[in-house]
């Protein structure tokens, strides 16, 4: 059952690209389609924790998967088989590309691969504006956020927090009043 | 060791703050292994993500690998991956031993609401702050508009849509 449980999510981690919102829908065909393991629901409500959670979210995902099947030892298998493609993947490529970086072809090649990023990074942005019902306030939330991590040094971190607690208490209040 | 024991807590800090997926992680990584540590400079930091994104795996995952490849070889890598992961494994235990406890509380709910819009600020920062070290001339502009039309409404994946661009680049430059 472990080797089964490793080499799931080891496929897993080596077959998809493009991240770890990517990887939920194999992991999903995988173990609740094809193995069943985990059902449906149970399963949804594990991405609700993992999303909610600090870490990479197929990460997440594939240590509470382990609990649920075999406990602290079923955690730990899950979680090495889904990054241990990526780090061995990683390793081979980053001996190559140290050396192969100044190399006056391939740095012409970055310099077009760098806007591509933007690029990438933005039509996130994009897609998640989109789909997030942003209000003026959020809207404002989220320019103030971009502006201050573009031209202050104060650190992400900070920004969270003091998001995190403020809407704890915004939202406690609200829900106070709405029952009163 | 000195370097290894930075690495560890940088990493873990990452792993630990890193809410909304791995591009909005990426201005605290900036943060920690640029401004702080100056392991490397802005455009190698770029090119690292760019081959992140073309790797199978989760970007938060294989950035930790290869910017602990980076600082400290192999030993490096083992350490900044194994502490990005340690968070979400000790959280991932926690919530796993208190889970009704958590589902029945609204606050975890209340903070991931309220910290939305702020994670969508990071990831818009992340942008900008690639397009400050990539927007070198207007045929990167160009690139940049061109690919960000076909990625967001035609559909282009990334890989296809950087090894264009690398073509690109090499034609143009």
């Amino acid at each position: 059952m472990l080797l089964d449980l490793f080499k799931t999510f080891f496929k897993v981690g080596a077959f998809t690209i493009g991240g770890g919102y990517a990887m939920i829908p194999i992991i999903q065909e995988e173990i609740v389609d094809k193995k069943k393991w985990v059902n449906e629901e149970d399963f949804m409500d594990i991405i609700a924790i993992s999303q909610g959670s600090p870490g990479p979210i197929a990460v997440n995902v594939s240590i509470f998967v382990g609990y649920r099947l075999m406990g602290i030892k079923g955690a730990l298998t899950c979680m090495l088989g889904t990054i241990l493609p990526s780090f061995l993947i990683i390793l081979l490529v980053a001996t190559v590309f140290f050396q192969f970086r100044n190399n006056p072809i391939i740095s012409k090649g970055f310099m077009g691969i760098r806007p591509a990023v933007v690029a990438l990074i933005a039509s996130a942005v994009y897609k998640m504006a989109k789909k997030s019902d942003l209000n003026s306030i959020k809207l404002l939330i989220a320019i103030a956020t971009t502006l201050i991590i573009v031209f202050t040094n104060i650190s992400p971190i900070y920004l969270i927090i003091v998001a995190g607690l403020f809407a704890i208490l915004y939202y406690n209040r609200k829900d106070k009043k709405g029952e009163s | 060791m000195t370097n290894l024991i930075k690495l560890f807590l940088s990493f873990f800090k990452i792993g630990a703050f890193s809410f909304g997926g791995g591009y909005a992680m990426l201005p605290l990584m900036k943060e920690i292994v640029i401004d702080q540590h100056h392991w490397l400079v802005n455009s190698e930091f770029i090119d690292i993500l760019a081959v992140s994104e073309m790797t199978p795996g989760p970007i938060a995952i294989n950035m930790a690998t290869f910017l602990g490849y980076r600082v400290g070889g192999i030993a490096g890598s083992i350490v900044a991956t194994t502490a990005v992961v340690l968070p979400s494994f000790i959280i991932m235990s926690l919530i796993f031993h208190f889970v009704n406890k958590f589902k029945d509380s609204p606050l975890s709910d209340y903070f991931f609401r309220g910290i939305r819009p702020v994670v969508l600020g990071l990831i818009a920062s992340a942008a900008v702050s690639v397009a400050m070290d990539a927007y070198i001339d207007i045929k990167a502009v160009i690139i940049s508009i061109a690919l960000f039309y076909f990625i967001t409404f035609k559909n282009l994946k990334a890989i296809p849509a950087i090894i264009i661009a690398g073509i690109a680049g090499v034609i143009v430059y």
